[in-house]
């Protein structure tokens, strides 16, 4: 790829994130005053501390099962490992406010699980909707983003790096912290940065723990206060503060740019015995079991209670998920692609502030960004209708709006983790490839996609199930007749039929193993274990 | 080789989708398309007997409120939808307010929709009639100590109040009707002493309130009347019943808070005459009771029973003060409730 050619690829992508940003931020050209000093004064100092807490807490949260559980089944051994190793994934395909209200159904202060214990034992549960509960419930749900792409990136080091350290006199656990877990930084920080998006655009379930947050702000200036404009104004903000967050983040890793060498081998694992082998199993088990294993049997009871709803559309319904999320996640998938490519072509401050601001859009509420893109393409029909090109909205309500749209949304899902994948392929290795007369294109299919093929897989399941998974824009975006499983969750909630609900989050989840088993599958006779091994 | 079938595959289904969802709009009956916040599973059957009676294709998209309110308002000119629909009055009145609404003179509408549940300037209509009543543990209070929503301030029911979450708009317009008969300081005072009585955090839901009537921490809630027959038909030996509050007072506009699911004719309705015959058909003898009781809602037009069920509640007296104060004063309403910390 010719520099010039990078660049103009990556300006024109950002570009489809960048559009819709600026259309929110220009709000800002028109602040409200007497909204905006009640905002100041009722609103905004409660929002902000939750927010700080919840950010930090699902952090913690998210880092510290994420990576302890990669760790555990990319590179340790222990009973049931092969199973857990993309079972601890399914939990992604899960709603995260669908297993809010499960939790919330068990453990509210109404819960089934609350009132069994009041009732027949006279034991009282601490408040659940709380700052712990919804910390808890989010962590639970957000996880995986770590655990996939910090477990690339241990099994992408392999373990003689770790046998390398204990011959140089570390003990295991020095290894880890002293080697392993600095070098797998890139991929643990991709994760860790879209689950803490993701906490920051929630709606679903702070909304559902009354928990006030920024979002919670944004959808009260607009809905309640009827300014949307406000609400543009705190998502500008709120952007604002990811932007330089990534920045910092981008630059912080910047300086220590590792090299990172990859086993060609299958890795050696640790194998763990006795008492650690069994702790590994019950704390694998565990999390997977109050994340996803309890929210699953719950919403089976209440589909079974709801059976009469199924009927013949839901091939509807699920073929239009399938659909979506699988032509979405392909374009995405190559949209950061060249973008991840282009930034390593062309490595400097400007690029990756460029970048950066391309995955923004996973940051902002869903329903602000839908506005922020749906009003130019409206824009661009009306101008193209007074040139008399067209005589009727040629763009909006199509499929492309809405791929544009996901676009913008979920760059950042792709995005990172192949920019982590990338950065551990050693640049003596492009060296060695032009040495071969290997460049460009070639280089980038003969060499780097191979090398890549778990970060890519990755960034695929991880774009696929969260375009499965998401509202607002599937809601503003989608043409007639084009309900989706989402769509369907959305129809039963909307009123409070929760148990209803249950249905079509039981066939997101199924149809959302799809890819889960197809990456087992292609990855079982890879040499490479990204998911599977 | 297996992944290229499997790819074909996808790709046919694909096409075949696309095209088939391009071809509809080739067929030409007569058709309306409704931008609606009310949800699918309770407006479908309404058109598809509305299609089935008179060959009229009704197109519809579901969304909340404020996206769909945005979305009409981008698409401008060129929007496709001639009808919204919405579950509560403000944002009828507020989309009326942003000029997306068009006044429909219609003798149907005014003669099956009492006054004070249409706009007065003919924007939009009532459709079904949601109250907003409150719900206790007739263990724990008997109906003679209850009387009014002001009532629920005083401190005899401190720790005994259960409220759902401010945010939702049922409760932004009962405040505003509150502000309306009393004014803002007053409505301030009655709120702030609702907030006092709490006996837990405010829910997300009704359901979740009226749960904790039930379980007996708290002894009474406010809830939509149709979130107390789902939860009982469900679960008949819940200790919960029904009060209608401010049925005693002079005000001759005193009555339970009500308010509506409704609908208005676009600005820039493509197809308005049919759009008004749906929305005339709706509030018609033939559709209210299919429009109402598929959600344990009250018919709007008096001249129909609604569902056995919710007739079973018996009769009360609305409260009559035109319901575009709900819009009129929802900003208020709202600023009101984040001083007094209601949340």
């Amino acid at each position: 790829m010719p520099r010039g050619m990078g660049w103009f690829s990556v300006v024109s992508i950002a570009l489809i994130t960048l559009i819709p940003i600026g259309v929110v931020a220009s709000a800002l050209l028109h602040p409200d005053p007497v909204l905006w000093s009640h905002l100041w004064d009722f609103v905004l100092p409660e929002l902000l501390v939750n927010t700080v807490w919840l950010v930090l807490g699902v952090g913690i949260g998210v880092s510290v099962l994420g990576v302890g559980l990669a760790w555990l089944t990319a590179l340790c051994d222990f009973p049931g490992r092969r199973f857990f190793s993309w079972a601890l994934l399914l939990p992604l395909a899960l709603p995260a406010y669908i297993s809010a209200f499960v939790w919330l159904g068990l453990f509210d202060i109404t819960g089934t699980v609350t009132l069994w214990l009041r009732d027949a034992w006279g034991l009282h549960l601490p408040e659940f909707r709380s700052r712990g509960g919804v910390i808890l419930v989010l962590t639970l749900a957000l996880y995986p983003y770590v655990y996939l792409t910090a477990r690339a990136a241990f099994l992408g080091q392999g373990a003689r790096l770790l046998e390398a350290a204990q011959s140089l006199g570390h003990s295991r656990r020095q290894a880890f912290w002293s080697v392993a877990l600095p070098m797998a930084r890139p991929g643990i920080m991709a994760g860790l940065i879209l689950a803490l998006m993701e906490t920051l655009a929630d709606f679903g379930t702070v909304v559902l723990f009354n928990y006030n947050t920024f979002t919670t702000a944004i959808y009260k200036a607009w809905f309640s206060l009827f300014s949307l404009s406000a609400a543009s104004q705190l998502a500008a903000i709120l952007v604002f503060f990811v932007f330089v967050a990534l920045l910092l983040e981008g630059q912080w890793r910047n300086r220590q740019q590792t090299h990172a060498a990859r086993s060609s081998q299958n890795p050696q694992r640790i194998r763990l015995r006795g008492r650690h082998a069994l702790i590994a199993t019950l704390a694998a088990s565990g999390i997977w079991g109050l994340a996803f294993v309890l929210p699953v049997l719950q919403l089976l009871a209440w589909s079974w209670a709801a059976r009469a709803d199924l009927d013949a559309r839901y091939l509807d319904f699920a073929s239009h998920s399938l659909l979506l999320s699988t032509l979405g996640a392909f374009i995405i998938l190559v949209l950061a692609l060249i973008v991840a490519y282009a930034q390593r072509l062309n490595p400097g401050p400007a690029m990756r502030t460029l970048t950066r601001a391309a995955t923004l859009g996973y940051a902002l509420p869903g329903a602000v960004l839908a506005v922020g893109i749906y009003l130019p393409i409206t824009m661009l029909d009306k101008q193209m209708i007074d040139s008399g090109w067209i005589d009727a909205p040629y763009l909006q309500g199509t499929l492309i709006v809405m791929l544009l749209a996901y676009s913008a949304r979920f760059m950042a899902v792709s995005f990172n983790p192949i920019e982590a994948g990338l950065g551990q392929v050693s640049r003596s290795m492009d060296e060695v490839a032009q040495i071969l007369g290997v460049t460009g294109i070639n280089r980038l299919w003969r060499v780097h996609l191979p090398l890549l093929r778990p970060s890519l897989l990755a960034a695929a399941a991880l774009t696929f199930v969260d375009i499965m998974k998401e509202l607002p824009i599937t809601l503003m975006t989608r043409p007639f007749g084009w309900d989706t499983l989402a769509v369907r969750v959305f129809e039963m909630t909307s009123e409070g039929e929760w148990e209803r609900a249950a249905l079509p989050a039981i066939a997101i989840v199924l149809v959302g193993l799809i890819p889960v088993f197809l990456l087992t599958k292609t990855m079982g006779s890879s040499q490479h274990h990204a998911l599977a091994c | 080789m297996k992944r290229t079938a499997v790819l074909a595959r996808t790709l046919s289904i694909a096409l075949t989708t696309l095209t088939a969802s391009c071809l509809t709009p080739l067929a030409l009956a007569a058709e309306v398309v409704v931008y609606s916040a009310r949800n699918e599973q309770l407006i479908k059957p309404m058109f598809d007997a509305y299609s089935k009676e008179t060959g009229v294709q009704v197109k519809f998209i579901t969304d909340k409120e404020g996206p769909l309110l945005a979305r009409l308002k981008a698409e401008g000119a060129n929007t496709p939808a001639d009808i919204l629909m919405t579950v509560d009055a403000g944002n009828l009145w507020y989309a009326a307010n942003e000029d997306l609404l068009q006044a429909v003179n219609s003798a149907a509408l005014k003669n099956n929709i009492p006054a004070h549940l249409r706009d007065p300037g003919n924007a939009w209509f009532g459709l079904s009639v949601r109250a907003r009543t409150v719900v206790y543990n007739p263990n724990k209070v008997k109906a003679a100590e209850l009387s009014t929503y002001e009532d629920l301030a005083s401190p005899k029911w401190k720790g005994r109040l259960c409220l759902r979450t401010s945010k939702k708009v049922y409760n932004q317009s009962l405040v505003a009707m509150l502000i309306t008969e009393h004014g803002e300081d007053k409505a301030e005072a009655i709120v702030k002493g609702w907030v006092a009585n709490l006996a837990s955090a405010p829910f997300s839901d009704d359901s979740k309130a009226m749960e904790a009537v039930a379980a007996g921490i708290c002894d009474i809630t406010l809830v939509n009347t149709y979130y107390f027959g789902r939860l009982i038909e469900k679960k008949p030996t819940l200790p919960l019943a029904l009060f209608w509050p401010n049925q005693k007072l002079k005000d001759p506009t005193a009555g339970v808070h009500v308010n509506i699911s409704g609908a208005g004719l676009t600005r820039h309705a493509k197809h308005p005459a049919e759009a008004i015959r749906l929305m005339e058909w709706l509030s018609s003898e033939k559709a209210q009771n299919l429009y109402a009781d598929v959600n344990l809602e009250y018919p709007v037009n008096p001249r129909i029973k609604a569902d056995p069920i919710v007739s079973a509640w018996g009769p009360f007296k609305h409260n009559t003060t035109n319901l575009a104060e709900a819009g009129r004063l929802q900003v208020k309403a709202t600023m009101l409730t984040d001083r007094v910390g209601y949340k």
